[in-house]
């Protein structure tokens, strides 16, 4: 039996095509996936993600626990409500999820993870977190709805009203602040500028009303994949695992080295692999000729006199750039250049970094 | 509920045929497999002149979500293909029984469109799936 937010009526009422997403029913689109992706582009659109986890972490050990626990260092985080992106890892490197975790004191962190793996997330955070003796608090009680793209924040000040509207001014990205009931958070899965907006869920269908009375396109899953995409952000489960390292899915920049003498889990594992520089690494591929890259397909090229293989791990049509791109899982010795076996013929790519639409403009 | 029009003949894997004269037939995908695809990218298009087997795939339906082989009920030559869909793909959204076609075919056994399914027929399948 599968799980509905309370939007989902909502949903339903707004032509919502519905889909099983990891033993949710959510919406994968409104009628056009590419008008629900341009409308993010190019104004304001929302996303329902109340499927998402959001757990907060209470006790005097918090701060100790979630050194432990995550790649990146939550001790960067001194001004409440400041946010990190990190992975958690098991001790093999191996990414077990990512997720945002916002320091709101202390002693009080809130982290927010992903609905694919939330039994298993919850199991390990949990482990951990009665090792150190603190309190894990699932929030079962909030949903959230994410509003993005160029005129997302002075839509979502419009519904607000102009109190609430003048405590959000000036809140730079990936913060969070809590506004009576509205925890309210500078972050986003598309690139553009927006909010995650954690509210209790008796009042979530009034505000999604209030956005879309607003003007606020509801966007689903298919628009959420492709944004996600452009903007060069990791899905998971597709372009990284447990059998991953975060070196290997471009995620190098999220693990904090230093100190020297934090330890966290899989950070053994990891400086072995940074030292042996024998992973391999994530880039973006491009195509601008006619078809469509898809995860799975084989990525091909020579170097050093031989043939290397790779394959795609994320891959769709760019409805803002007009062609296919894709995220590959390559070894290292890639080039500038490749090819993709597309039902056996192989089609030449251009190898960029994995990150392909800032604002709305082509970055690649 | 889809639109169905009766004039034309169906397939379970849904599309649909349109038969002409001279042994020729016109194949699209049906507006019931262009709502499950949603919004189409690219249609891989064959070779004019090429000769089909009756089941064999003859196009591949890119949306951004899949790509879906389409496949010809009927053997026969490629006589035509929709050139229209390179550019606007999305005709097979807005206009699958129209400007959404995809090939034209030169039948070689005639007798093949009996085993096709008629609209009546093809609503049945999709109010059981």
């Amino acid at each position: 039996m599968s799980r509905k937010t309370a939007l989902y009526d909502k949903h339903l009422e707004a032509g919502a095509k519905m889909v099983d997403f990891h033993g949710w029913e959510m919406p994968i689109n409104y009628g056009s996936q590419l008008e629900e992706h341009h409308a993010v582009r190019r104004d304001a659109g929302m996303f329902d993600v109340s499927h998402m986890t959001v757990v907060d972490l209470q006790g005097e050990k918090s701060q100790a626990m979630l050194r432990y626990l995550l790649a990146n260092d939550v001790a960067k985080l001194k001004t409440p409500g400041k946010a990190l992106y990190s992975c958690m890892l098991n001790p093999q490197g191996g990414v077990i999820d990512d997720l945002i975790v916002y320091y709101l004191a202390d002693d009080h962190y809130r982290m927010v993870v992903n609905s694919a793996t939330r039994e298993k997330d919850l199991a390990w955070i949990d482990q951990q977190a009665t090792a150190f003796g603190i309190e894990l608090i699932e929030r079962t009680e909030l949903a959230m709805i994410a509003v993005q793209g160029p005129n997302a924040v002075a839509k979502v000040g419009a519904v607000l009203g102009e109190d609430r509207q003048q405590q959000l001014e000036g809140m730079k990205p990936f913060f969070g602040r809590q506004l009576g009931d509205l925890f309210i958070a500078s972050t986003g899965y598309t690139g553009e500028k927006g909010y995650e907006i954690l509210v209790p869920e008796s009042q979530i269908t009034e505000l999604w009303q209030a956005l879309l009375d607003a003007g606020v396109a509801p966007c689903g899953l298919g628009a959420r994949d492709t944004l996600r995409l452009e903007a060069g952000m990791n899905l998971y489960g597709q372009d990284m695992d447990e059998q991953t390292s975060p070196l290997a899915a471009n995620l190098g920049w999220t693990i904090a080295w230093e100190p020297e003498d934090r330890d966290f889990i899989g950070r053994e594992a990891l400086l072995s692999y940074k030292e042996g520089q024998d992973t391999d690494k994530m880039v973006g591929l491009i195509m601008e000729s006619k078809g469509v890259l898809r995860p799975g397909q084989a990525v091909v090229f020579e170097a050093e006199g031989r043939e290397l293989r790779g394959v795609i791990t994320s891959g769709s049509f760019s409805p803002t750039l007009g062609y296919s791109i894709a995220f590959a899982r390559v070894p290292r010795q890639i080039g500038e250049q490749a090819e993709v076996e597309i039902r056996n013929k192989r089609v030449a790519v251009r190898v960029v970094k994995a990150a392909f639409v800032r604002n709305g403009q082509s970055i690649c | 509920m889809s639109n169905i029009p009766s004039e034309l003949k169906y397939t379970t894997s849904h599309e649909w045929i349109r038969v002409e004269e001279n042994d020729e037939v016109v194949l699209g995908i049906t507006e019931h497999a262009q709502e499950l695809l949603g919004d189409m990218v690219f249609v891989e298009l064959p070779e004019v002149g090429r000769e089909i087997d009756a089941g064999e795939d003859c196009a591949v339906a890119e949306s951004v979500k899949a790509a879906s082989d389409i496949y010809s009920p009927v053997g026969g030559e490629i006589l035509a293909v929709n050139e229209d869909l390179e550019d606007s793909p999305e005709n097979v959204n807005s206009d699958p029984f129209g400007d959404g076609w995809i090939v034209r075919i030169k039948l070689s056994d005639p007798s093949e469109l009996a085993e096709l399914l008629d609209a009546e027929a093809y609503q049945g399948l999709l109010e059981d799936e």
